[in-house]
């Protein structure tokens, strides 16, 4: 078996291979703001940079990929230019350019394991929902499925883990948690998030010029509503499922 | 321009070509075909590049006709076909006529067979690519009655060529490398899970395949707790109760569940033609080794092209004469054997 101790490490910084023609840059194992920040920042650096070779960059909660063709550079060349990147490493502006406010019911019939979730964070379903609503969570990534936000960071009592078992089917637009984030479904996915709400809000537009709603970094605020009230969204897909979007900056 | 006829579909026909890149920081991953190497085959077949898009067949194919004469190539899964009752052997060009009836089978090797027209499906492409992704909801499976633009044949008379294709539908050692989470698992469970048996279970689709096998599950301790990240196609994901997944073209783009390695493309697709029952195994390649097998759709194309060879009907030349089908109704008489367990195939 040949030697795997491949990561190349200072602190919590990881440079490591991710597939044959892709670096990952992790600033942390652990979600933070700041790591989080960082993977934005040094995301932007990259694709400002225009580096020989690199054929995509993408940013994830606590890290970035770069991919690269083979043919036109190698690991240790590009490896050398990234970390020549992170030393120069300045402090973005990282306030948010949009905030959402996206209707979201948490009533029975639209949020089937907000007891559960609740129960897990120490919570009432009443104190879960509140608290969930109260805070202006940040896009921190956009993955999984298309234009799917990764939304966060829930206080520390939220760190729920995921559910050994799949749950088969959570619907579109579903509100789901686990490990102090909140993530609004792309599409009908086997999941082991554990879902206690529901938004009429269309993350992924394929048919639209602008199939992406969320950017990276985007403000999201949760806007409580009744059962009804979202059959009523749902009913009508010219609402954009209620959201509102303000441009900050 | 030439139009294709589905007449009838198996229930995974889709148009795919070789995905849609630079996607990923949006969460849409690259999809496409879910064997590669069958698709670049076929271009290297009929002369096209390598952005021809082709049907892909899971599983099952369906009847097809087109209004124009032009060349087709069969690839990937070995999917028994024939033109107006005529054989069509695998991996050739062959010319199809104006009106004749091609009728594909179900695959006896292999999942993932390819249909190609020479000069191409040419639909209308989508974010820069014409692949049906199925998990994004981008296009969809093609049923009865569809009917799909193709390109014009530049060259119909073509003599038709063969291309001998490595069999890639028997399962067998699939080459890993290291992934970012390589090293959340400990020596002994990583040493255990390179040394089993794995079969690839029922369950699978173009996102990924899970596989089977006896004995403990392969979990880490901080398993259901860890910050998610990005996702390549080819990792080997544990999902919660410890069984792996090897994910393929249509993957997710980030994910939590912990990844043992990442298979390399040039093994990829005998993943994805691993038929339900058979045997895999893993071996760990360093990143060296890894990043060496490197190739690109460019590359593999031209290689690929230089072995194509004449197809000549001298009976010295075909090697299992009587596993073709040489009059209309006649067989090799043994369809029941290799239907494996005499239920109707």
């Amino acid at each position: 078996m040949p030697e795997i101790a491949t990561n190349d490490s200072t602190g919590d910084l990881v440079i490591c291979p991710l597939g044959i023609d892709g670096v990952l840059v992790r600033f942390s194992r652990a979600l933070s703001p700041q790591a989080n920040d960082a993977a934005h920042a040094f995301c932007d650096a990259v694709i400002d940079a225009r580096l020989s070779g690199v054929t995509e960059v993408a940013p994830s909660l606590t890290s970035v990929r770069v991919a690269f063709d083979p043919a036109k550079t190698d690991r240790d060349s590009l490896t050398r230019a990234l970390r020549d990147l992170l030393a120069q490493l300045r402090d973005a502006d990282a306030s948010p350019r949009r905030l959402w406010r996206i209707p979201v019911a948490f009533g029975p019939a639209h949020a089937p394991q907000l007891a559960e979730a609740a129960e897990l964070a120490g919570l009432t379903p009443d104190q879960a929902v509140a608290q969930i609503t109260a805070q202006q969570l940040r896009v921190l990534a956009t993955g999984f499925a298309p234009g799917q936000p990764y939304l966060g960071m829930m206080p520390p009592h939220w760190d729920i883990p995921r559910q050994s078992e799949l749950t088969p089917k959570v619907p579109r637009g579903a509100l789901v948690t686990a490990v102090r984030q909140l993530i609004i479904f792309a599409a009908d996915t086997p999941t082991g998030w554990r879902q206690i709400g529901q938004s009429a809000f269309a993350v992924w537009r394929p048919d639209s010029d602008r199939p992406f709603a969320l950017d990276p970094g985007d403000a999201v605020q949760c806007v409580a509503v009744s059962d009804d009230t979202l059959r009523d969204l749902q009913a009508n897909p010219d609402s954009n499922g209620g959201a509102t979007c303000k441009v900050l900056r | 321009m030439p139009v294709l006829t589905v007449h009838s579909a198996g229930p995974g026909v889709t148009v795919q070509d070789l995905g849609r890149t630079g996607w990923t920081a949006q969460g849409l991953s690259r999809g496409g075909a879910a064997d590669r190497l069958a698709l670049l085959e076929a271009a290297a077949l009929l002369d096209q590049d390598t952005g021809l898009a082709v049907l892909e067949m899971a599983g099952f194919g369906g009847v097809f006709s087109t209004d124009r004469p032009l060349r087709i190539a069969l690839t990937g899964a070995l999917m028994q076909a024939d033109i107006d009752g005529v054989p069509v052997p695998p991996n050739t060009s062959q010319l199809l006529a104006a009106g004749a009836k091609l009728t594909i089978g179900g695959a006896r090797a292999g999942v993932y067979g390819y249909l190609a027209f020479a000069g191409g499906i040419v639909t209308p492409p989508v974010m820069g690519s014409r692949a049906t992704h199925l998990t994004a909801g981008l296009g969809r499976v093609l049923v009865a009655g569809d009917s799909l633009p193709l390109g014009t044949d530049p060259a119909p008379d073509t003599p038709p060529r063969r291309l001998d294709s490595a069999d890639r539908c028997r399962g067998g050692l699939i080459r890993l490398m290291p992934g970012p989470q390589t090293d959340l698992f400990d020596g002994a469970t990583l040493a255990r899970f390179l040394s089993t048996s794995f079969r690839r279970d029922p369950r699978g689709n173009r996102q990924g395949v899970r596989l089977d096998h006896d004995g403990a599950p392969f979990g880490v301790a901080s398993g259901l707790s860890i910050t998610s990240d990005l996702i390549v196609a080819g990792d080997v994901q544990l999902t919660g109760d410890g069984v792996p997944y090897v994910l393929l073209a249509e993957c997710q783009t980030i994910g939590g569940y912990p990844r043992i390695g990442t298979v390399i493309p040039a093994d990829l697709a005998r993943v994805a033609q691993t038929a339900p029952g058979t045997m895999l195994q893993f071996t760990l390649l360093d990143i060296a080794q890894a990043d060496a097998t490197a190739q690109s759709d460019a590359d593999l194309l031209r290689t690929l092209r230089q072995a194509c060879q004449p197809l000549i009907r001298d009976p010295h030349d075909i090697a299992d004469l009587l596993g073709y089908q040489l009059v209309s109704g006649v067989t090799a008489g043994d369809d029941l054997e290799r239907d494996g367990d005499g239920t109707q195939g």
